[in-house]
């Protein structure tokens, strides 16, 4: 049975002459406690798409659903605690003047959850924080530190589903190997669907089963990872992604 | 080797801070011929603050101290501002990370470029107009002309990135220091702007040192790789034996890094040891 999926999604912004298509018809399934990547260059809409199944753009048409949800343009509370995202910048995305235990304790208290105390220390313990954290600020902690706080707000809600937008690409190589084990343990554990949006084809083949790659608003290509790994694309603009993600050839650069 | 272009030893950058003095740099030194030689780190290990040291663009209260620190025989630490500029810019260069900040957005691109053109060589208009275009044309601007009379904002990161190449080379500077030239920028076009630089490096014989996190481009886009740590290089190795690299941060970076045609359930996580940031500075003179 398929958690998300997604049928014909058009967005756009703007209007008559200034009518920019930000996604063009995409279509994808993702099954249950899989993880499902979508890749591409800058403006290609693979964040638009994160935003209109979270509800954060309004000009959309086509057929969203996720688990039991029919998604309109008004949706249930219990949509929003099931389905989360995670921000790619993680010194934008928490309040400087909240601190974690703050930033943690009104996430749960929105979702109407009683327990605020324990569910706080719960939460730090499962991504890898200890309880000395719990009072400091975002100044106070690293990058790799603040984007554990921003999975914990995530997790907060007991979501199924849980949309990862560029988690790891505003940190370092050694600590974007943490955040990623994290979230493969955090998946196993409480058996999370994600749906993760990245410029990098070595994360997502890490990451992910199967993998979109958009071009210019569309989806040219369902890629799984078997084919990643063996290097099989059908599609010339992911064979040049591929080319260009082991580094510099001069000869490629040539004929690009 | 061929000659040598720049010769550092022992630099050290330093600022005061209420706990006392933070070295960002301690005691780096190396040697830049005319070859491609790229700085490797992750963020805090003063890679960016060494290129900065070589031009002196450390603003106090921080302090740019080294045993030696000398462009082609010339003592860079003993001249006054006022030389300083004639090298800012004319025999080394420094191209930054992001375009966006690195333009002057109220400025028109062909100004631009004419006056960097003509401060440092005392051309005429027409003479820098010229040579403007020409370069903008080197680094494959479809339109030159037009992108002359544009604003930065009218142009994409890739384009912006191009311009601020051709403004940097325009006056044939010897190095290029480029610090993080293509992070900001999608994976196609990186390819494109590398190969730009590449050729550029290549053609005038310039001596280039290429600042990136990203262990697998310099890999295979530089000659010879300095790995720094905590202010100091752990580890000197030449590009192409990157992946044999001995000490065991370059080997925890690399282990850290998701490969598409090796996987593996989970990703190694980097074990830091303090000893590395008490070893002493390898050195990477040649």
């Amino acid at each position: 049975m398929s958690r998300v999926s997604v049928e014909n999604l058009n967005v756009w912004f703007g209007d008559g002459a200034d009518r920019v298509d930000a996604v063009k018809n995409a279509t994808f399934e993702v099954p249950s406690g899989a993880s499902f990547g979508l890749v591409g260059e800058s403006g290609s809409g693979k964040s638009t798409i994160l935003r209109a199944i979270m509800g954060l753009v309004t000009t959309w048409s086509g057929r969203m659903t996720v688990g039991a949800f029919e998604l309109g343009k008004k949706r249930p509370k219990d949509f929003y605690k099931d389905v989360q995202m995670v921000f790619q910048d993680p010194y934008a995305s928490l309040h400087p003047r909240h601190s974690v235990d703050q930033v943690l304790g009104e996430t749960l208290s929105l979702h109407g959850f009683r327990d605020i105390d324990q569910r706080i220390m719960k939460l730090l313990d499962d991504v890898g924080l200890g309880p000395s954290f719990r009072f400091r600020y975002p100044h106070q902690l690293s990058g790799g530190q603040r984007q554990r706080v921003a999975i914990a707000r995530a997790l907060a809600p007991e979501p199924s589903v849980i949309l990862l937008d560029e988690p790891t690409s505003a940190l370092d190589v050694s600590v974007q190997a943490e955040v990623l084990n994290l979230l493969a343990d955090l998946r196993e554990e409480h058996k999370l669907t994600y749906i993760m949006v990245s410029h990098n084809l070595a994360v997502v083949a890490h990451m992910c089963d199967t993998t979109a790659v958009m071009q210019n608003g569309e989806i040219v290509e369902l890629m799984s990872v078997a084919d990643m790994r063996a290097m099989r694309p059908s599609h010339p603009y992911t064979k040049h992604l591929l080319d260009s993600s082991f580094g510099y050839k001069p000869d490629a650069a040539q004929s690009a | 080797m061929s000659e040598t272009l720049l010769d550092v030893e022992n630099l050290r950058v330093t600022f005061p801070t209420r706990q006392g003095e933070f070295q960002a740099v301690r005691g780096v030194s190396f040697t830049l011929g005319r070859e491609r030689l790229g700085i490797v780190g992750e963020s805090g290990s003063g890679k960016s603050m060494t290129g900065r040291a070589i031009l002196r663009l450390i603003r106090p209260p921080g302090r740019v101290e080294a045993d030696r620190m000398e462009f082609r025989g010339e003592d860079l630490l003993a001249k006054s501002e006022r030389d300083m500029q004639k090298i800012r810019g004319q025999k080394i260069s420094m191209v930054m990370q992001d375009p966006k900040f690195s333009l002057n957005p109220v400025m028109k691109i062909g100004e631009q470029i004419m006056e960097i053109y003509r401060f440092h060589t005392g051309a005429g208009r027409s003479a820098a107009r010229r040579k403007a275009v020409e370069m903008l044309e080197a680094v494959q601007i479809r339109d030159p002309e037009r992108v002359m009379r544009a604003y930065p904002h009218e142009m994409s990161g890739g384009m912006g990135q191009r311009i601020m190449i051709a403004m940097m080379l325009v006056t044939e500077p010897e190095i290029l220091i480029a610090d993080e030239p293509t992070s900001a920028l999608d994976v196609s076009v990186q390819t494109q702007v590398l190969s730009i630089i590449d050729r550029l490096v290549r053609e005038r014989g310039m001596g280039l040192i290429f600042i990136s996190h990203d262990l697998n481009l310099v890999a295979s886009f530089c000659d010879r790789v300095l790995i720094m740590y905590a202010g100091r290089i752990v580890e000197v190795c030449d590009a192409g034996k990157l992946h044999e690299a001995t000490h065991p941060y370059t080997r925890g970076l690399l282990g850290s890094l998701p490969r598409i045609d090796a996987p593996q359930p989970r990703l190694e996580v980097l074990k830091r040891d303090p000893a590395w940031a008490q070893a002493p500075s390898v050195s990477g003179r040649t």
